[in-house]
């Protein structure tokens, strides 16, 4: 195989774009301070580095510098089967694994062309809204934390700490669940998982009331939050940001309702939107979220419908252990799946989903064969973060840590 | 407006440049010509409604020619349009591996072609700040060409981008008074932070 070796010219190119942008502004009193914030910083959940230039308390200048998470998914995923990729879409939004194992699967069904069954349907849905409801609450968590408010942050851990037992019960982990395989789930509802499901549901509801009461009119968090990091409808759409991000601007983008997926055309909820496009509305827009979400959960608890959770095409999905060991033709459809990988037609398909960050986006090109030619993840904190350079200038240092504590990003899934 | 319609307005507005458009599990995807991919950004948002960029992918054909592929990912916000999609994409050759940035249409294609860049090493002319963004500066190798391997490459820079320190005049994080813009570029690439554990949050 030929050899490329590109010799780039960064450095020196960078130099001269630094240049350029030399004396932008001059109206600076004191001396400039440039900060390094991060890598490892309480705020930046995970490692983000930012570089600030400060004058004063006033941030002038954001650079911000990602990477240090890069484990290069979309190049491993070029050399794997569908199947194998699973697990690494855990580590993507690590906060909520089981929606990203369930928008991967959705995309490479979308190139296969299959439809789930119903109940298969139904359980997708369920991992999807506790993943938001958990993930939300580490975001708002790690928001009132960020901005003074500790007790915030241990009560939704409280709740996390439930989610985590129902999500242990349904796949047997906690946090790396790798739960769906294309064209299925690896298991079905475990016995008693409805039930301790609708429970938590129940009770949760009391508990976002609770975080109501706790936050939202607190003055503190409130002189914190409000008025800071306002993006524009007009940026929010041009920068390409989804999710609470996006609509927190007053713009109604929501996957599960404009190009709907699953089950959610069934059930009934609404998309709540901000409307001055600041850190509170922001904060607003999850905190409602959450109710949204305990409202799909509800629907979706009370009515799972029967019948099988995978697709029933033995060449697609890996037959029933028992039958592998006593029938001839699943044993052969085991063994090209498990060694082939299943066999793609030609063809490249974008599919995005609602995730807690946003529209978490894969899109796969195929050459047909068990393996993608080409997968990209458009990772939603990626974007949601490409803002941060614009939007940080004209604040005041302290607020940095809100305003990143209200975009709620994971740097897992932005840095791929 | 729907996407085929779309296609066919931007086969009307640009005669010859767009290719047929194509469909598969329900989405629509039109090949155009290079040179044309800002204007036809521009006509796709203000003219018909595609107003938010998706996503921006590569793909490296190796042993084809042209050899890279940009891919573009549209749809539109707002009004009628909200469910609609379209997908462009422009072949790129590999003896001039460049292509129009559209960041003068989309200010969030900033971050999305800096990756193209860094992961592909196709150039897009006129974007405002192309460095690499996942890898660091200086690297060598661009990783996700298919002749770049799995296992990776040894290349000359040590993994740790930068060695030296600091500037760190009177004080930590304090620059000189009269602090050049430019030092903000060198702070960049000297401050040499230790690389962090992955899984703290």
């Amino acid at each position: 195989m030929p050899e490329t070796i590109i010799e780039t010219p960064d450095n020196v190119m960078r130099a001269a774009q630094e240049a350029e942008l030399a004396h932008a502004d001059k109206g600076h009193l004191g001396d400039r301070l440039i900060l390094n914030m991060g890598p490892s910083h309480p705020s930046t959940h995970g490692v983000l580095r930012i570089l600030l230039e400060l004058d004063g308390e006033i941030v002038i200048r954001a650079v911000p510098d990602i990477g240090y998470l890069h484990r290069g998914d979309e190049k491993i995923a070029e050399n794997m089967t569908y199947n194998q990729f699973v697990p690494y879409t855990d580590r993507l939004d690590y906060l909520a694994p089981l929606a990203n194992n369930v928008a991967y699967a959705l995309a490479v069904e979308k190139l296969m062309g299959w439809t789930l069954p119903p109940r298969g349907q139904v359980i997708r849905v369920i991992c999807c809204e506790l993943a938001r409801i958990s993930a939300h609450l580490l975001g708002m968590g790690a928001l009132a934390m960020d901005t003074g408010a500790m007790t915030f942050f241990l009560y939704a851990f409280t709740e996390r700490e439930k989610i985590y037992n129902l999500i242990e019960l349904l796949t047997g982990a906690r946090f790396t669940t790798s739960y769906t395989r294309v064209g299925g789930q690896t298991r079905d509802l475990p016995p008693g998982f409805v039930e301790q499901a609708k429970a938590f549901v129940e009770q949760f509801k009391g508990k976002i009331d609770e975080f109501d009461q706790l936050l939202t009119r607190n003055k503190i968090f409130v002189d914190r939050n409000k008025g800071l990091g306002i993006i524009s409808k007009e940026d929010a759409i041009d920068f390409g940001l989804t999710g609470p991000n996006l609509r927190g601007s007053g713009v109604y983008y929501d996957v599960r309702k404009d190009r709907p997926y699953l089950t959610y055309p069934e059930y009934n909820f609404s998309v709540p939107v901000g409307a001055v496009g600041d850190c509170y509305d922001r904060y607003l827009c999850r905190l409602e979220e959450l109710r949204q979400s305990t409202h799909i959960l509800e629907q979706a608890l009370a009515n799972i419908p029967g019948g099988p959770i995978n697709i029933g095409d033995g060449k697609g999905f890996l037959p029933h252990k028992n039958t592998v060991l006593t029938k001839m033709e699943e044993l052969i459809h085991q063994f090209i799946l498990v060694t082939e990988g299943i066999q793609a037609p030609e063809g490249e398909v974008y599919f995005g989903a609602e995730n807690p960050k946003g529209e978490l986006g894969f899109y796969i090109m195929s050459k047909g064969g068990g393996v993608p030619y080409r997968l990209k993840i458009r990772a939603p904190s990626f974007v949601n973060l490409s803002i941060l350079s614009k939007l940080l200038p004209g604040h005041m240092m302290s607020d940095v840590v809100a305003i990143l504590g209200s975009l709620d990003f994971v740097m897992g899934e932005c840095d791929r | 407006m729907p996407s085929q319609d779309a296609i066919s307005s931007l086969q009307k507005k640009f005669p010859g440049k767009v290719g047929k458009g194509k469909e598969f599990r329900g989405e629509w995807s039109v090949d155009v010509d290079r040179d044309i991919i800002r204007a036809v950004a521009k006509y796709l948002k203000t003219e018909l409604g595609f107003n938010f960029l998706v996503d921006i992918s590569s793909i490296d054909y190796f042993g084809e020619e042209p050899r890279y592929e940009v891919v573009y990912e549209f749809c539109g916000l707002g009004g009628t349009n909200n469910q609609q999609h379209l997908r462009i994409k422009a072949k790129v050759s590999e003896d001039t591996p460049a292509i129009d940035s559209l960041v003068p249409v989309f200010q969030g294609a900033d971050w999305h072609e800096r990756e193209v860049y860094d992961m592909m090493g196709i150039r897009f002319t006129d974007h405002p700040d192309l460095r690499r963004i996942l890898m660091w500066e200086g690297y060598p190798y661009y990783p996700l060409r298919k002749d770049f391997p799995l296992e990776g490459k040894p290349s000359d820079m040590p993994g740790e981008a930068f060695t030296h320190r600091a500037p760190l005049e009177g004080g930590p994080f304090v620059a000189a008074p009269e602090v050049k813009h430019s030092e903000i570029g060198e702070a960049l690439t000297t401050i040499n932070e230790p690389r962090a554990k992955p899984a703290e949050h």
